[in-house]
């Protein structure tokens, strides 16, 4: 990959976030702001490359903590906002969600 | 011929990784998809994850595959049993540990110095940088938000020190960026200065602020993942890193403008600062209430308007109000949810407490749809929310909330505040909603008084 064409992945992907995040009602900030925590997550990948290239003991012990965290970002972030976006119901779920939501 | 192969493998997942991303993003953007949007997202990782594996001259994975574990599963076990209302700090600390991952990347790189061209370096710097002060200030955040850290620490000179610190970071950074002295101990010195100066930067910032600050250093770690990702030239983390930059700046943008607060005050002017000055304007008493009354009130009115806030989630009422409201509707009261942008610790706080109490949506309204049927109400129901329903940002000019869009409750005939004790709210000033003739404020618990609301309307039978 160029230095140019990682620009130009930069420049579409920017242009891509804020696309997909300028229509979102209110009520999903939240849970959204939690999602795109997950979507950077994928930290993951670069830490596991980075650890498995590494040789001297301090890079094997500052790349294990960055697994360490990755691997809490990526999984930390799916399961709160997997909670998060469980309890929204449409409105044509109603009768079931106010029963199941009133223990 | 093998490497070929996996090659294409790797980089057909990583390319798939990165369209699941966004397709989940865009998912997770509309109520009705939300909840598949996040399990796209995660087949995205799994994908990514697996290949990775398998990535060219990959050893170690005695030590790679224990830290996993290990952060895996603690984020799993905490992520399963925090409570719904302590969310806003889950999600600040797993965003710090992504930035920590960044920084930790950029750092494995620098120590190692085998990095031939500037741009590699100086991204690495970048997003080093970038990752370190998202890690310490999302700490400290979530210390805030989890009551670990009870003070805006501030002292004169502080922006100077930040200042100083930037700079520092900046020079020593560019040292080893431009290859002049890229010695472990420079590394080390230039991770030192980027840690503390997410402290210090984070410190001083109020607990009203703190939604802000997290959507933030959100955006910076994904604009860190990022530059990272072009350090190593890994498309997926290039592209996710970015997608979540942008998007968390917009996010971030939206929550400032919904406080009326640009980014620059957030970030450099303590909250709450000027207070002290504003209380003078506010006469007249509380006017306590039993709750018996309320019910009788709500009973045989017209319409109740409920605007929650940071109380309700603190004594977890969501269940009681939802059961009080039910009661309403089933004698004919309309009942509406009224959601100030920055009600509770997060926008959309409110929302997803309300969601858990099972609230349909189509009963929740946003600022602008509701503000004009508060004169139509008869009563205004306050449940622990305070700076977003005081009058004086529409009146008082000196107060540090002036201009902020709130919810016109006062304009209701009757407005009832359910409040534990007689203090100033998060950003320590007064509420002049509280002396206001037509209020009457229920001391107690939100959880109690809903309990006691609910008894009351039994009754009236």
């Amino acid at each position: 990959m160029t230095g140019m064409v990682a620009l130009y992945i930069f420049m579409l992907a920017a242009f891509t976030g804020y696309e997909v995040i300028s229509r979102v009602p209110v009520i999903l900030h939240t849970p959204l702001m939690s999602g795109s925590n997950f979507v950077h997550g994928i930290v993951l990948v670069g830490a596991m490359v980075a650890l498995g290239s590494a040789h001297t003991p301090l890079e094997k012990i500052i790349g294990f903590i960055g697994v360490l965290l990755a691997a809490g970002n990526a999984v930390g972030g799916y399961v709160v906002t997997e909670r998060m976006l469980e309890m929204f119901k449409s409105s044509g779920a109603r009768g079931a969600g106010a029963k199941k939501g009133a223990h | 011929m093998f490497d070929e192969y996996r090659d294409l493998v790797i980089q057909a997942s990583y390319f798939v990784t990165a369209a699941l991303f966004i397709l989940g993003l865009k998912r997770m953007s509309s109520p009705v998809t939300a909840r598949s949007g996040i399990t796209w997202a995660g087949a995205g990782m799994l994908v990514a994850t697996a290949v990775t594996f398998a990535y060219p001259g990959m050893s170690n994975y005695e030590w790679i595959i224990p830290a996993i574990l290990l952060g895996g599963g603690y984020a799993w076990w905490s992520g399963k049993r925090v409570a719904i209302t302590d969310m806003p700090q889950m999600i600040a600390l797993y965003n710090g540990m992504g930035g920590g991952a960044a920084a930790a990347i950029a750092a494995v790189e620098l120590y190692r110095g085998e990095m031939d061209s500037y741009a590699a370096s100086v991204l690495a710097v970048v997003g080093g940088i970038i990752g370190a002060v998202s890690f310490s200030g999302s700490a400290i955040a979530f210390g805030k938000l989890q009551g670990l850290i009870k003070r805006s620490v501030r002292f004169s000179g502080q922006q100077v020190l930040n200042l100083l610190l930037l700079v520092g970071a900046l020079v020593v950074g560019g040292l080893v960026a431009l290859h002049i002295n890229s010695s472990p101990a420079v590394v080390t010195t230039f991770f030192v200065l980027a840690l503390v100066l997410g402290l210090t930067m984070t410190l001083p910032i109020g607990g009203a602020d703190m939604p802000v600050v997290i959507s933030l250093y959100n955006a910076l770690t994904g604009l860190a993942v990022g530059f990272e990702g072009f350090v190593l030239n890994n498309a997926a983390m290039i592209i996710a890193g970015t997608v979540v930059g942008s998007a968390g700046t917009l996010l971030t943008q939206l929550m400032a403008r919904a406080m009326n607060r640009s980014l620059g005050n957030v970030l450099f002017s303590g909250f709450g600062d000027t207070g002290g000055a504003a209380t003078g304007t506010v006469t007249g008493s509380m006017k306590p209430i039993e709750a018996s009354d309320v019910g009788v009130m709500m009973a045989f009115a017209q319409k109740v308007i409920i605007v929650p806030g940071y109380g309700m989630a603190v004594a977890q009422a969501q269940h009681k109000i939802w059961e009080l409201c039910q009661l309403l509707i089933d004698r004919g009261v309309t009942v509406k949810f009224a959601i100030h942008p920055v009600a509770g610790r997060m926008p959309g706080h409110m929302n997803v407490l309300l969601a858990e109490a099972g609230v349909p949506y189509d009963l929740i309204s946003d600022l602008d749809e509701i503000n004009a049927e508060f004169e139509t109400a008869d009563v205004a129901l306050i449940i622990g929310a305070n700076d977003v329903v005081n009058p004086v940002a529409r009146t008082d000019k000196s107060s540090p909330i002036y201009g902020m869009p709130i919810l016109n409750a006062d304009k209701a005939k009757n407005v009832i505040v359910i409040k534990r004790g007689q203090g100033a709210g998060f950003s320590g000033i007064e509420n002049a909603l509280f002396y206001l003739d037509n209020t009457r404020m229920l001391y107690g618990d939100a959880q109690k008084a809903g309990a006691e609301l609910i008894q009351a309307i039994k009754a009236v039978g």
